[in-house]
């Protein structure tokens, strides 16, 4: 009797693991993105349209662009849609992609402490910006968690001869996390910080914070999009995959893109229609904050 | 009913606990019938070997030997401090007898026959916990007497219990008896001794010193030591 | 700070709207960590009484396991249920990742050690005072099992809702496994470490009062029943 109790409650309780009616949800596709994407809010302006147009749900899964690139190397996304072109175009190339689209850009800032201790306010070489940041040991805070931002951080220092690895735990701090706990972080400690703009735009703690350093043309930020290879991963649900990247990259949803605003201002530009390539950078700001 | 498991010897029976012999050769025969009463001072091992006998414990020399096999199941225990589950007097009783696979009706019939005779018919719906000392007893035998024991071991059933509850459970133990049940019971009261005993078994530091019917026990006991415990001397 | 009055604020005007998507949010918490914790007590429970009553050889080995796996970081748990149900892993075919029942096996996981390992403290002393009245009756030791489970039902209560608390309180583990998918898996404390994300402290804060307000209704509500059975069949 004892049994037949238990059996019935492990039955019960299995029930409930069942989502009540099994609705609509059948047509799905899984899309690893980039925190910076959905904390900015970008997706939840976009995907209700194109759900709206096509039927498909699209569940995005954010992290940072070294996870979510894992992430479809394991076969758990049908599509990728990141910010590192170096890492997406060795993505594709080793055959885990069926090919890379552009979709949109905006730009990566300097952000930092109102009072600027390292005195980078308006200088628009970034290089320049991060040796004054070293030189003055002010604080920074790094992602440190292998993202497309981490990512372009690193190529920066490169850029500015400066060693970060010797410097880490010093006035070098790197949080190991995401692009909204890092600037938390920052605001924190009052230091600087590398930020894609949208995530900045979103964000909502800025605590004493501004752009300091923005505009040089190693500050671009091309967001890649990719459906993942059926070759490779047979679970792929290419139909629907290819429908949203197609989406993307068509004029409704570039327009959808450039229509999502914040405050008033455009956080990503849709560049699908270059080509491909980026024949000319823009600063998303050009024109509206002119450069020292 | 299959063949009776009386009576049941035990056989130069030891028992030691942390190097200690608490039982030291104890030879002894239950046979149907006759209430037997163990007596004996403290530590004199009366306890210990009920557990014995009823298979509690597992001797460290000599043997229990039951006339047919299974015998443990066919034996009740009653304790000196009751130990009531959590749930309703009738559930307790219930429960010993789902133990024994009594099942529907006669699980009822048997269970109301108990509680009824126990005096426990009104507090059945009764969390067995809430109940007084002397009410827990008298549900520890219910419990014990509805799985129809061909052997009832009591171990100082009202050491723990005022004169009124004591008087109750002696004629619980002796309504057992007179439905056909062997009693083995412990006491440390020479009155109840007295008033229940057909025959004394007289232990003194885990030995067998006598076992005589009671009468020639209490007329005239033949050992020192039986004779300075009738007395009220002090025994160790 | 001025982030406090503007948590208590977020969270009464969450609450006060009935915000639908804070609604959707709930409802999914409570699904994913009571039928996590409802089946982590149907394993855990038999199991930590199994661990009290019953002699076998790895019997200490097994404890000391559990003991340890109640401190288990959440991460790792999240970690090994990912490595198990990725596309790329033994359980890939089933296609779970990402889905409320990826989040509710690692709960399951999390809550199963503390469950059985407090059952096991709740039956261990239960059979001190039963164990020879039982044998006297002839009740084996795995027949004593759900014995004590129901004489311990009340000192059980506790054990599971320790379980639920853990489970309903982490991020770690469902962040991994359920990917913090809006409207498919996002809980209550994903969402707070999104609007952490997001440097909405007030909202992330405001979320985090109606989790607690929750638990606390969960547990006031088990604490009552509980006390009323007791009164009732202790």
């Amino acid at each position: 009797m004892t049994l037949r109790i238990y059996c019935l409650a492990v039955a019960a309780i299995l029930a409930l693991t069942q989502p009540q009616g099994g609705q609509a949800a059948e047509r799905y596709i899984t899309v690893a993105s980039t925190t910076s994407t959905e904390a900015s809010g970008l997706f939840r302006h976009l995907l209700p349209e194109f759900t709206k147009q096509s039927g498909i749900e699209v569940r995005v899964v954010a992290v940072g662009t070294g996870q979510a690139l894992k992430l479809a190397r394991s076969c758990d996304a049908d599509v990728l849609f990141v910010h590192h072109k170096p890492s997406e175009e060795r993505f594709v190339a080793e055959g885990f992609g069926v090919a890379r689209h552009d979709v949109m850009y905006n730009d990566f800032v300097v952000v930092g402490p109102e009072a600027d201790p390292a005195g980078i306010r308006g200088e628009a070489d970034v290089a320049k910006a991060l040796t004054a940041v070293a030189a003055a040991k002010a604080p920074f805070a790094s992602r440190g968690d292998d993202s497309g931002t981490h990512k372009k951080e690193r190529s920066l220092w490169t850029a500015a001869a400066i060693d970060v690895a010797a410097a880490s735990g010093t006035w070098y701090r790197e949080t190991g996390a995401g692009m909204g706990a890092t600037l938390n972080t920052a605001a924190a400690m009052g230091a600087y910080a590398l930020a894609d703009r949208g995530t900045w735009l979103a964000f909502r703690n800025k605590a004493g914070m501004a752009v300091l350093s923005e505009g040089d043309r190693r500050l671009f930020n091309p967001y890649g999009v990719i459906l993942v290879s059926e070759a490779k991963c047979p679970y792929t649900k290419s139909a629907p995959g290819q429908a949203f990247v197609d989406w993307l990259i068509a004029p409704a949803g570039q327009q959808a893109i450039a229509a999502f605003k914040l405050g008033g201002q455009q956080l990503f530009f849709p560049n699908a229609a270059a080509g491909g390539s980026r024949s000319r950078f823009i600063s998303p700001l050009e024109g509206a904050t002119p450069l020292a | 009913m299959s063949a009776s498991i009386l009576p049941g010897r035990l056989e130069a029976l030891g028992f030691e606990a942390g190097g200690r012999r608490l039982i030291d050769g104890l030879t002894l025969a239950f046979e149907a019938g006759p209430r037997t009463v163990i007596l004996g001072p403290n530590g004199a091992g009366k306890s210990l070997t009920l557990r014995l006998a009823h298979g509690l414990l597992a001797p460290s020399a000599g043997r229990v030997v039951w006339r047919t096999a299974g015998a443990g199941r066919r034996q009740a225990l009653v304790f000196q401090r009751p130990v009531m589950l959590r749930r309703s007097a009738a559930a307790n009783v219930d429960y010993a007898l789902a133990l024994r696979r009594v099942t529907g009706a006669e699980r009822v019939r048997r269970r109301d026959k108990v509680l009824e005779r126990t005096g426990l018919a009104e507090l059945a719906r009764r969390p067995a916990r809430v109940l007084s000392t002397g009410e827990q007893q008298r549900l520890a035998l219910a419990r014990a007497w509805a799985i129809e024991p061909e052997v009832l071991f009591l171990d100082e059933p009202t050491a723990s219990l005022d004169p009124a509850a004591t008087r109750a459970v002696e004629a619980i133990v002796n309504a057992i008896h007179e439905a056909g049940t062997k009693i083995v019971m412990t006491t440390h009261d020479l009155g109840q001794a007295r008033r229940l005993a057909d025959e004394i078994v007289f232990l003194h530091r885990g030995r067998l010193v006598e076992h005589a019917a009671a009468e020639t026990f209490f007329d005239a006991p033949a050992s020192a030591e039986a004779r300075a415990f009738l007395e009220g001397d002090l025994l160790w | 700070m001025d982030d406090f009055a503007g948590a208590f604020s977020a969270a009464f005007r969450l609450i006060a709207t009935l915000d639908p998507g804070l609604a959707e949010i709930v409802g999914l918490s409570l699904r994913v960590s009571l039928v996590a914790v409802g089946l982590a007590a149907l394993v855990g429970l038999p199991l930590g009484a199994a661990l009290a009553l019953l002699r076998f050889p790895g019997r200490r080995a097994l404890t000391v396991a559990m003991n340890a796996l109640m401190g288990m970081p959440p991460v790792v748990v999240g970690l090994i249920v990912y490595l198990l149900l990725s596309r790329a892993g033994p359980l890939g075919v089933l296609g779970l990742l990402f889905t409320p029942t990826a989040m509710i096996a690692a709960q399951f996981l999390l809550v199963v050690p503390i469950v059985a390992a407090l059952a096991r403290q709740v039956a261990e002393d239960l059979w001190a005072e039963y164990e020879e009245q039982l044998r006297s009756l002839g009740c084996a030791p795995g027949r004593a099992i759900p014995t004590l489970l129901w004489d311990g039902r009340f000192s059980l209560i506790t054990a599971v809702l320790a379980g639920f608390g853990r489970a309903s309180a982490e991020v770690g583990a469902v962040m991994i496994v359920g990917g913090n998918i809006d409207h498919v898996t996002r809980v209550m404390t994903t969402a707070i470490a999104l609007e952490t994300a997001r440097g909405d402290l007030a909202l992330a804060l405001g979320l985090g009062v109606i989790l607690m307000v929750l638990s606390l209704v969960i547990n006031g509500a088990a604490f009552v029943l509980g006390e009323t059975a007791r009164a009732g069949a202790r």
